[in-house]
């Protein structure tokens, strides 16, 4: 029932933002339109629906990683790695295809998720909330390093662009990527019971006979993939990858399983209407996704911190 | 004189305290028993203003709680909270010497460090004075804490569950030193406990509190029996009697 | 100590001397004004974060913290766009920066206090919780800062962008002499709390039981710090870890609780960090970097270096 409503929202979603654009099309013929929305819209949409759905698993996964609730990939240097992954790529090979500079900033990506975990881990459980902090100062680390590369280097501005997630700049021929991204957050559904074990803590895994290392790394791995190609081709997106799991979590509960789906679906109707948004507030000009979901994201964060907390904390 | 009036206290919509109505005169020992989540610590934390009174009233020797001014009632009243986490990086010397505060805001007279010395040696802590608070074992930090608490020289000594981290030799050596200061100095302590042995050893008053009202009340010998332990503790233990006292078979 | 303070102001000279002589050509009346101009603004903003964080981290217990995590930078970004909103750019570039700055230190010290008073009030011991809070604000502030210049006007979305990097190199010299008021005022206030300071440097349950009112000292505490910070902020943009590298080198430097003797050399090391950083920069190195990015690099480091060893 609840699975068919949000499902009906992305629909609608996805329906508005096809129309919504700079070239009116009403009224017009479909053969008048197609080019339009094969180059430009349908590819925005796609963007923007498949960024979501696989942030937002990314972040299921590194919160089960983490057992701790309040942790995103993208604020916690996974992200950050990502763009000094890159901007290192376009310094040292410049030629590069763009499949390899990708597969440079999920190494770093990783590098630096590795980082996270390797920091917090010694963090007690008696403090949850440092765990977050950690890792957003971690994150400022990690971007204050790219900057003064940048900064050396005369590539401020792209930096820029990497650290605030956009959609306006989706073309055929320039998202596809993203695709791959959807597609490891699928896989990981595979896998999916290993990580609701994994969330319930080290005794019961290791109990459970869980190889805890092996699915680990198979999260990491996910999330840094998930993380540089969304880096590269949209721009860096906080909160969604944090709040969406909190905001299932309570309705669907901890099981990955029945909770992924629900993820995936809720984090592309999120960023998707996040663009919209921005689309539409002082069209025709456009506010970034990033921003918009900057201010909805931290809003929801907010309450599920004072709010919801009987849950959440 | 401690007189609690009709305090009642909620947090979030949860009942703590329900109208607890309590006098504790001056000299002895109080101790304050009851099973977890029965308001001992919130009634404690209400009277030292750790926390704000919600309803009622409560004074102590005649200063209203929530009207005396923060550094009076300082000198009148000590308390030593439950969790303590002291961050910075002190000695044990330097914090039982922030017990002299109160009176001298920062610019110690020789007086002042005659009292610390004093404190040290009377917590048997003269060995670790220079040493870091973070270098110490659980016990020897509660007793930095409870020395501190003794320098502050207060008429009303109020103390938090204070054997928590202590071992036995510990535990009676903290109880008898508390003893002495209420019956050599006349000073009034009162003390939130676990062990209703330690209550009943030590204390001249047990005010026992479930549920956030105050259910049992008197001296040691008359409050501690089996159906106190019944009614307040939900448990079957019984009470023997050693040496006049009554004990706990536990 | 008393050695080691000492010590550090003769190294403090000799950056200032450096600082002003080093690489100098032309006409020296010339320089030493233009460059001895730039050394006091360094200094102000030294003292302004590095007294500002310490008794931050005093009042929360905890030195791994500054007031920049907590989005007190971020808030006075607001301020600047709020106003650009209200007035309109042409008017806004044509106040005066003197009032400008006035104005923005106000609304700062208000929004910081509304802000935080209320988180104190729902949540008085919970300091975890106030934090994240506060750095989850500063996104949301940020965000809603680019959100109404971009709502203004998206192509003066420049002028405020303009703002948010910090610049030792280039201070507006007519903000100095407000600045410099705002800084001793405060600077005197804090010098004479140094007692107090210590004692509620023992967390909020002991300090009451000292006598320390909990929620009045915590409120002139965070009236100070929402006045340095402003000037700081307004002076040279933001800087997040300066005030963390400042007070924890100090911490290291001078290991004791006694803001009496915290507070002078917090002061002398900042003034070391900046003038010293600043100057390695401009005259020996001719790096084109900003110092807060350099700083913010270092100052971060540090940071995680610093937790490592306290969980350890």
């Amino acid at each position: 029932m609840r699975s068919g409503l949000s499902l009906l929202a992305v629909a609608l979603l996805a329906l508005v933002s096809l129309g919504v654009g700079a070239i009116d099309l009403w009224p017009a013929t479909l053969a008048e339109i197609w080019p339009v929305l094969r180059d430009s819209r349908l590819p925005r949409t796609c963007a923007a629906l498949l960024t979501g759905a696989s942030l937002a698993v990314a972040g299921q996964i590194m919160q089960q990683i983490a057992r701790n609730r309040f942790v995103d990939p993208m604020t916690s240097g996974t992200g950050q790695g990502a763009a000094l992954g890159i901007l290192l790529a376009v310094l040292v090979m410049p030629a590069a295809p763009i499949g390899v500079q990708m597969g440079m900033a999920s190494l770093t990506a990783l590098a630096a998720s590795l980082g996270f975990f390797a920091l917090v881990r010694r963090v007690p459980p008696t403090q949850p909330l440092l765990i977050p902090l950690v890792g957003l100062i971690y994150g400022g680390v990690i971007w204050a390093g790219t900057t003064f590369v940048a900064y050396q280097t005369d590539l401020l501005q792209f930096v820029e662009i990497w650290m605030n997630g956009e959609f306006s700049g989706v073309m055929r021929g320039r998202y596809e990527l993203l695709w791959l991204a959807g597609l490891a957050a699928a896989l990981i559904y595979v896998v999916a019971d290993q990580f609701s074990i994994l969330g319930l803590g080290d005794a019961v895994s290791v109990n459970l006979g869980l190889n805890h290392r092996q699915i680990v790394l198979t999260g990491l791995v996910m999330i840094s993939v998930v993380a540089g190609l969304t880096v590269v081709t949209v721009g860096l997106i906080p909160f969604v990858g944090l709040v969406v799991p909190n905001l299932v979590s309570q309705s669907t509960g901890d099981n990955m399983r029945r909770a992924l789906p629900a993820t995936a679906l809720m984090g592309g109707a999120l960023v998707l209407g996040a663009d919209l948004l921005g689309r539409l507030v002082i069209h025709p000009f456009e506010i970034p996704a990033g921003t918009v979901i900057g201010i909805v994201g931290a809003g929801l964060f907010l309450w599920l911190l004072y709010g919801a907390r009987g849950h959440a904390a | 004189m401690i007189r609690i009036d009709a305090v009642c206290h909620g947090i979030g919509g949860q009942p703590i305290l329900r109208d607890v109505s309590l006098e504790i005169g001056k000299g002895g020992i109080v101790a304050l028993v009851g099973p977890n989540g029965a308001g001992k610590s919130t009634l404690l934390s209400l009277i030292a203003r750790l926390q704000p009174l919600q309803t009622g009233r409560i004074t102590v020797d005649g200063h209203v709680i929530g009207q005396v001014r923060d550094d009076v009632l300082a000198r009148t009243l000590a308390i030593l909270p439950q969790h303590l986490d002291v961050a910075s990086r002190l000695s044990v010397r330097d914090l039982v010497g922030f017990g002299r505060y109160p009176y001298h805001k920062g610019r110690p007279t020789p007086q002042d460090l005659v009292r610390v010395d004093a404190a040290l040696a009377a917590f048997e802590l003269d060995d670790l004075a220079a040493r870091a608070l973070d270098t110490l074992s659980g016990g020897q930090r509660q007793r930095a804490f409870v020395a501190m608490a003794y320098a502050q020289d207060t008429d009303y000594l109020l103390l938090d569950e204070p054997l928590n981290n202590l071992d036995i030799a510990a535990s009676r050596g903290l109880m008898h030193r508390l003893r002495d200061l209420a019956r050599q100095d006349g000073r009034t302590v009162v003390i939130v406990l676990h062990d209703i042995n330690y209550a009943a050893a030590y204390a001249d008053r047990i005010v026992a509190l479930k549920s956030g009202r105050v259910v049992a009340d008197g001296a040691p010998g008359a409050v501690v029996t089996d159906a106190f332990l019944r009614t307040v503790f939900d448990t079957d233990a019984t009470v023997a009697h050693v040496q006049g006292r009554p004990m706990v078979c536990v | 100590m008393r050695l080691r303070l000492v010590g550090l102001s003769a190294v403090l000279g000799l950056c200032m001397l450096g600082y002003l002589v080093i690489g100098a050509r032309g006409d020296w009346g010339f320089v030493l004004a233009f460059r001895g101009q730039k050394l006091l603004a360094l200094l102000l903003v030294g003292v302004a974060i590095a007294w500002s964080t310490l008794i931050f981290q005093t009042l929360t217990g905890n030195r791994i913290l500054t007031p920049a995590i907590m989005g007190f930078d971020a808030l006075y970004m607001l301020g600047l766009g709020l106003l650009i909103w209200v007035l309109g750019v042409p008017a806004y570039l044509a106040i005066p920066p003197q009032v400008m700055m006035l104005g923005n230190v106000a609304l700062l010290c208000l929004g910081a206090l509304g802000l935080f008073g209320l988180v104190l009030r729902a949540n008085g011991r919970d300091l975890m919780r106030l934090l994240l809070t506060g750095v989850v604000l500063s996104v949301l502030i940020r965000s809603l800062t680019g959100f109404l210049m971009r709502v203004i006007d998206p192509n003066e979305y420049a002028v405020l962008q303009g703002a948010a990097f910090a610049r030792f190199s280039n201070v507006d010299p007519d903000l100095l002499t407000i600045a410099g008021g705002i800084t001793a005022i405060c600077g005197i206030a804090i010098w004479r709390m140094r007692h107090r300071l210590d004692v509620i440097g023992l967390g909020p349950d002991l300090a009451l039981s000292l006598g320390e009112p909990g929620p009045r000292s915590r409120r002139a505490v965070l009236l100070l710090v929402s006045l340095l910070v402003a000037v700081s902020t307004a002076l040279v943009g933001p800087v997040t870890f300066l005030g963390l590298l400042v007070t924890n080198l100090t911490y290291l430097l001078f290991p004791t609780h006694r803001h009496a003797v915290l507070l002078p050399a917090t002061g002398l090391v900042a003034g070391i960090v900046l003038i010293g950083g600043q100057g390695l920069l401009e005259h020996v190195m001719g790096l084109t970097t900003p110092l807060s990015v350099v700083i913010e690099a270092v100052g971060g480091l540090s940071f995680l270096v610093l937790l490592l060893r306290m969980l350890r």
